[in-house]
């Protein structure tokens, strides 16, 4: 059989030599390769100070996206709690009343939109399956909580903010390829 | 010297080197930590404080804040007495060592050594003995296997390293011709360190003194994976940081014993040269005993990090069948040294 890797060593269980009995050659020589890990840079990321950069295409927390005017862009057609492989994703629809237009950008919206952080796997099929190019995965953590139920997160967390400093930026991935990517129906995911 | 200036003298200096101690054994869980981090590739602890300077305290606060248990099937009163027994023993072996050499203020002579007892090293090895007793107590009273195996663990390989450890003393008694430590540290001025003299008793010394201290690889009263902590597995709160602080106490005494026996003590070549002020002169000493302290601390930390625990029978192989025959041979070594004109003049050479 071909070994996986070339430091694989056969054992022998032969009687050790006087040199190799008198232990201290091979204590100091250990020691000396301790030592030489004292002196050596350190690896360690100091965390809250210091974040170790994600790479490009990390999907971390969702985004419900609002639309040029402020209006949110999500009708509640429910095609990402059907896309959705862990079943995370609920929602209520509701329909626009008159004078919601800057809320809503459409005649029906999402009245309730909750994601279930525990089950939720980050695979971003919710962001795939919508046409509305509302719901989005960011590079955001979840936060850590101390109970099961803060990980139910409501709209009041998901939607972004109006102003223009709240906006959640995604543009990390999707980039102009993607968006290019994105507007051609013939593509089946796209229709 | 007037009876009370010495009694105060001698208590102020009984209170100082009492307060280094637990300084030191408290900076040392510190050092430790960080150096093992050091030697992992990490940096320790460092958000307490300035490089986390502040650790030792918030982990006696954290100590002294835990509850506190004593399991309802154990000797309660011998439960309560190891601890309190490892600890003293650890503190008492202080007494004996020679710290520097006098220090002269209003025409007094003030030595810098608790008690010169002329036979300080049996009185040193005498304690260290007792220090036993502590985690014997301890691992018994707990009423638990894996405590009562530790404890049995710790007793039968202090017998073990006891015996090869005062077997090279004996050598480094019959070049020295003092049971004084006192007297055996002001012997090694310049270069006349004993390790020159006895480097084979000083490796025995140094190996049983790991031994003696409980400290990887020789840690089996111990080790955590296979008896969850040994003799202090009941333990908690203060009473296991008796414990801990005991075994950090005695990696002290054991570097200070090392380089004072060994390693020339206060004594540093060539420092006569450039310091003339006898009081100077002696806070050197100090300094210097205490850079060698440290560095043997440093080492016993090196060690632990670098070498994997010995199997119970490996240790007792290497106690007895190695380290006595070699601490013997270094006697008679040592005593065909000294004889070295009588057994020529019998030889007719």
């Amino acid at each position: 059989m071909q070994p996986l890797t070339n430091r694989s060593k056969v054992v022998v269980n032969k009687e050790m030599s006087l040199y190799e009995k008198i232990y201290l050659p091979a204590i100091i020589s250990g020691m000396m390769i301790t030592m030489s890990h004292f002196f050596r840079k350190k690896p360690t990321i100091q965390y809250p100070e210091q974040k170790r950069e994600f790479s490009g295409t990390y999907r971390g927390q969702h985004v419900l996206k609002r639309d040029e005017n402020g209006a949110e862009r999500c009708t509640a057609c429910g095609l990402c709690a059907v896309a959705c492989p862990a079943e995370a994703i609920t929602m209520v629809a509701a329909e626009r009343k008159n004078g919601e237009e800057k809320l809503y950008r459409e005649e029906k919206y999402a009245a309730t939109y909750e994601i279930n952080m525990l089950r939720c796997i980050f695979c971003g099929d919710c962001e795939d399956a919508c046409p509305k190019e509302a719901i989005f995965l960011t590079d955001r953590t979840v936060k850590p909580e101390n109970n099961r139920g803060s990980f139910f997160y409501a709209k009041d967390i998901l939607v972004e903010g109006v102003e223009k400093e709240k906006r959640i930026d995604v543009t990390r991935r999707q980039t102009a390829a993607v968006l290019e990517f994105k507007k051609h129906k013939e593509f089946d995911h796209n229709r | 010297m007037a009876l009370q200036t010495y009694i105060i003298y001698k208590l102020i200096l009984v209170l100082v080197v009492f307060a280094f101690t637990m300084l030191i054994a408290m900076y040392s869980t510190y050092a430790e930590r960080k150096v093992a981090g050091f030697l992992q590739d990490r940096l320790g602890p460092n958000r307490a404080g300035w490089f986390g300077i502040l650790q030792p305290v918030a982990d006696a606060v954290k100590l002294f804040m835990k509850e506190e248990t004593i399991p309802s099937v154990s000797n309660k009163a011998l439960f309560i007495i190891g601890p309190a027994l490892s600890l003293l023993t650890a503190c008492m072996t202080g007494v004996v060592i020679p710290w520097g050499t006098t220090i002269t203020l209003f025409g007094e002579n003030f030595p810098l050594q608790i008690a010169d007892v002329n036979i300080g090293i049996l009185y040193l090895f005498g304690v260290v003995s007792i220090g036993v007793y502590g985690i014997m107590i301890g691992g018994w009273a707990s009423n638990n296997k894996y405590s009562l195996l530790g404890a049995v663990r710790a007793s039968s390989q202090m017998i073990s390293y006891e015996v090869a450890m005062g077997l090279s003393i004996i050598a480094l008694i019959m070049t020295t011709g003092t049971l004084s430590v006192g007297q055996i540290a002001a012997q090694q001025h310049g270069w006349h360190w004993n390790v020159l003299v006895q480097p084979l008793g000083c490796l025995i010394f140094i190996i049983c003194a790991f031994a003696e201290t409980n400290r990887a690889p020789f840690d089996l009263p111990e080790c955590e994976q296979e008896l969850v902590g040994g003799y202090h597995t009941e333990y908690s709160s203060m009473k296991m940081g008796f414990y801990l602080f005991a075994e950090y106490i005695n990696m002290f005494i054991s570097a200070t014993v090392i380089s004072t026996f060994y390693f020339g003590g206060y004594n540093m070549p060539f420092i006569g040269r450039f310091v003339h002020d006898p009081n100077l002169l002696t806070l050197c000493g100090v300094v210097f005993l205490f850079a060698k302290i440290f560095f043997g601390i440093f080492f016993f930390m090196w060690v632990r990090w670098t070498l994997p625990r010995f199997r119970y029978d490996q240790l007792m192989n290497l106690g007895w069948k190695a380290l006595i025959p070699l601490s013997i041979l270094n006697i008679v070594l040592t005593g065909a040294w000294m004889m070295r004109h009588e057994i020529m003049a019998y030889l007719n050479f």
